[in-house]
Formats: C-alpha cells, structure tokens, sequence
C-alpha cells in the first residue's frame, strides 16, 4: 500500500508540488521560445515526455554500472540518443512543425529538467519510482507549456489549436506572440502559482516545499 | 503647549507641509491647460478617453489593493496622475477598451507589482504606453487630424519629415494644430504647467533642461552640418512629445535620479537616445523609450554619483 502510495507520489509533485517550470524554472528556453501557439506547446511537451521517460529508464537501469565521475557525460550520452529519435521523427511525420520548432527540438539535449532528473532521481532510484518521475514531471512541464501557449495563442491571434474562436472583430494582441508577451506571461502564471500554493502553505494542507535551483 | 511638541522622536524632526496628495494634486492641476487644449483640438475623443482612463487608473490600484489586503491610496492623486500621463499620449481614436486595458497595466504591472508608489522602476504611464505599442501597433500609430475627427487619418509631423521629408511650420507645432497623441500636440499648453510646477518647485530644472539641451545642442549640430536634411533644433524641440516627456514623465519623482549630478546625467542620456531614435531609429518618434530605457539605469546612476557624506572624504582627493 504505502509502495503503490509513494509511487503515486513521484507522479503527482511533477504536476503541481514540484512543477518544473513554475516551481524550478527550469527548461526556461522552450517554455519561453516555442510556445506561440498551442500545438508548438503541445509538441514541444510531447517531445520532452518521451525523452524523460526513456532517460529515466535508462539511467535507473544502469546506475550502478556508471562510475560516478563520468556519469554526467554517460547522461548526455543517453539523452542526446533519445533527442535524435525525437527530432528524425518530427522531421519524417511532421516537417511543418519541425520547421515550427526549429532547433528548439535538438536543444531538449541541454534541457535542465531531464538532465536534472537523471542527476537528482533516477540515478539514485529503482526503475518504476524513476518511471513515475520522469512521467510527473513530463506531464507538468507539458501542462504548463500547454497553458502558456493557450493564452498566448488565445490574445495573440484570437484562436485555438489554429480555430478561430475569438470573431473577426478581435484586435490581435500582437505582443502575445512574440517573445516579450512569453515573460509576462509566464511572470503572471508563476505570480498566481505561488500566490496559491502561498495560501494553500497557510492553510496548512501541504508540507514543507522543496526549493531547489 | 500641547504634547504634540514634548514628543521625542527619531529623526527627521523638520517636517514640511507638503504630502504625497498635495504635490499629486499640483501635478493634476498643472496637466489642466494640456486637458483643455486636448479636449479643445479633439473634443469629445478627448474627453472620453481622459474619463475613462482615470477611472480605470483609480479602480485598478483599489482592486489590487484590496485583492493583497493593503490599504488603498488610490485617491492620493498619483494613480490618477498615471491614467491622465497615459491619456494624453494616445493616438484621440484608440478605443476605449485599448486604453483602459493599458491603464491596468500600467497600474498592476508597472506600478503595485513593484510595491506601490515609490517603488516602481519605470514611470507607469510610459510603461502601459509601451505595452499598448507592442500590443496593437496598428491602432497606436493611427493618427487623427484636430477638429475634422472623422476618420481623416494624418500622420505627425515627425512621421511626415521621417518618411516623406516635409516639414510642419513652427507655428502649428507651438500652438498644437497638427496631429498627434491628445496631449503632446500643444507646446503652449505644456509650457504653463511646466511654469507653474517649476514655480512651485515640485520638478527639478535639471532634467528639463538637460534633456532639451541635449536635444538642441545635437539637432542644432546636424542641421549646421546639413541644413537640407535636418530639421531645425527648434523644430525638433516642439515636435513629438519631447516638451511633455521633459517636464511630466522625466521629472518623475520615483523613477529619476536623487542627486543634482544623476539628473544631469539621466538627462543627458534621454536626449542622446531620443536623437539616435529620430534620426536613424526606425521609428519617427522615441520620447517613450528614450525615458524608459533611463528609468532602467536610474538605480545605476544613483549609486554612481553617491555624494559625500558631511564630514566624509573624496576617494580620490587624497
């Protein structure tokens, strides 16, 4: 019970506790860069799924094999094989939106949050909590690069997911799709995350949170 | 006697009349003769704009205020200061919903994020500006001529001498009868709200008067060298929104230097960019960025001219 419990842990603190983007910020560049239009949010968040899930196993796997002063460079090694399935892959299915992301999708290879995760989880963990991990926190950082791209998408061109939904009348906000409208959304989102998580700490429902880089 | 007077206190023991609403309030009343010649050139555009600016800017700062449980000073005049600055440098025909929408952003993200008045880095009403800008390019730069309001679409003078070389007579730009934002159009209307702040020693000189010496002194440099292509300094003086930036959005009390020496520099350094902007700068006009890129030094600025403490030594007067 108190196994299947902490393995539901590991999933859930990627969503919310320990969100990456909105708690660590970290894999700052895609979430800033390619999140003009939902479906680049959407993609991009895929894209870092899989390489985090595949890494994640990999790494608890072979973690006792590594000798601890190479491990970063075998890491890398293993992430940046991950990265090229994704990226040959979007490039044989989808070439517009390969063309859309640019070289955001090779750039996951430096991505802080898989690397970070290899580092501070999975070479330390047992494959299903690695699995879960690597699940949670793939899943937060595509929810919150999701969310970005929406709202930018929604004031910037008045759709969503390429569907007019706003009217003809609607004046584009044209801030929203370039990079300045990416800060202040994200500096708006990140304000109402911890203002929430702030009044949650108050009323004493979660337990001391985790602040790390 | 009354025990007001037998109290001991920490210092500052000289107290002067004067309260954040009271030099508020002089700044509203000195951006009275712009309002009139605003709603005089513009009429009804005018006025709807203004009203509608100042009562988002007030309501916005007492939500905020309300929603992170902090007394409200939304009536102590600065947050209605923010809303009137921001009127009157849009284009008269920028809907409503636009300029109210750059008013709460100006107020929320330029002003309470900070902490409140007193706080904020860059001067609000440029900032809520500068988002409008980057927001709707199209209907910022979508200009009005006065008193013939119906879609008669005219491009400002600095436009009109950037992109098709033609000059507006000086006459025009002192008195205010060209196109442009609601308040930068009259020189004459700005200049005695400028007299009076100035006479009653709410704005330092200093910073007018560096920045549109700096103006002068450059433009004045590139018409003597070539008379053909540059406009006159005068010109350059009255044109835009350089006299309204000196006097009311540099002068800011929050976001410009403390000391005599930082406001020079901070002056200087608005005209310096202002003239980069006009004459190679994509865009005609570059009052707004010209001071909001300042604001950003100001912190630096002020560290950098730190005045000696009395009884204190010169580092390098050994």
């Amino acid at each position: 019970m108190t196994k299947i419990y902490s393995l539901w842990g590991d999933f859930l603190k990627g969503l919310w506790k320990q969100n990456p983007v909105f708690k660590f910020l970290l894999g700052m560049c895609p979430a800033l860069a390619v999140t003009n239009s939902v479906i680049n949010g959407l993609t991009m968040g895929l894209a870092v799924i899989f390489v985090l899930l595949c890494s994640n196993i990999v790494v608890s796997l072979v973690r006792k094999a590594i000798p601890h002063q190479v491990r970063i460079a075998v890491f890398v090694v293993f992430i940046a094989t991950f990265v090229t399935v994704v990226d040959l892959f979007l490039k044989a299915q989808f070439p517009q939106l390969s063309k859309a992301l640019g070289p955001y999708v090779p750039l996951i290879v430096v991505n802080c949050i898989i690397l970070g995760r290899a580092e501070a989880f999975a070479s330390k963990n047992p494959l299903p909590r690695s699995l879960f991990d690597g699940l949670g926190m793939g899943l937060g950082f595509t929810l919150a690069l999701l969310l970005l791209g929406a709202i930018r998408e929604i004031l910037g061109m008045g759709s969503l997911l390429g569907v007019e939904i706003l009217g003809e009348n609607f004046e584009r906000w044209v801030i929203m799709v370039s990079p300045a409208g990416a800060f202040l959304t994200l500096g708006i989102l990140i304000g109402i995350f911890n203002l929430v998580s702030g009044r949650k700490k108050a009323a004493g429902s979660s337990g001391p949170s985790c602040h790390t880089v | 006697m009354s025990e007001k007077y037998l109290l001991v206190s920490a210092a500052p023991h000289i107290r002067t009349p004067e309260d954040i609403p009271k030099i508020m309030y002089a700044v509203l009343i000195a951006l009275i003769p712009v309002v009139i010649a605003s709603v005089y050139f513009f009429s009804l555009l005018a006025v709807k704009l203004i009203v509608v600016c100042i009562i988002t800017a007030v309501f916005s700062e007492y939500i905020f205020q309300k929603l992170r449980k902090k007394n409200t000073t939304a009536l102590d005049g600065s947050a209605m200061i923010t809303g009137l600055l921001l009127a009157l440098t849009l284009p008269p025909n920028l809907p409503l919903w636009a300029a109210a929408l750059g008013v709460v952003f100006a107020i929320v993200l330029g002003k309470q994020i900070f902490g409140g008045l007193g706080y904020n880095i860059f001067n609000p009403a440029l900032l809520g500006r500068a988002f409008l800008m980057a927001a709707f390019p199209a209907l910022m730069t979508s200009w009005t001529l006065p008193f013939n309001l119906d879609a008669v679409t005219g491009a400002t003078p600095l436009a009109q001498m950037k992109f098709a070389q033609s000059l507006v007579a000086h006459q025009a730009l002192f008195l205010g009868n060209i196109s442009g934002s609601l308040g930068e159009t009259s020189a004459l209307a700005i200049l005695i709200g400028a007299v009076f702040l100035l006479l009653k020693k709410i704005i330092d000189w200093r910073i007018p008067a560096g920045f549109m010496g700096t103006v002068v002194l450059l433009s004045g440099a590139f018409w003597l060298i070539n008379p053909e292509k540059f406009a006159d300094p005068l010109w350059h003086l009255l044109a835009g929104g350089l006299i309204l930036g000196a006097f009311f959005m540099a002068t800011d009390m929050v976001s410009s230097p403390v000391t005599r020496k930082g406001k020079w520099i901070f002056a200087v350094g608005c005209g310096v960019i202002l003239m980069l902007i006009r004459f190679w700068g994509g865009l005609p006009e570059g009052v707004m960025y010209s001071i909001l890129l300042m604001n950003a030094l100001v912190p630096l600025i002020d560290r950098f001219v730190l005045p000696v403490r009395f009884g204190g030594k010169r580092k390098n007067s050994v």
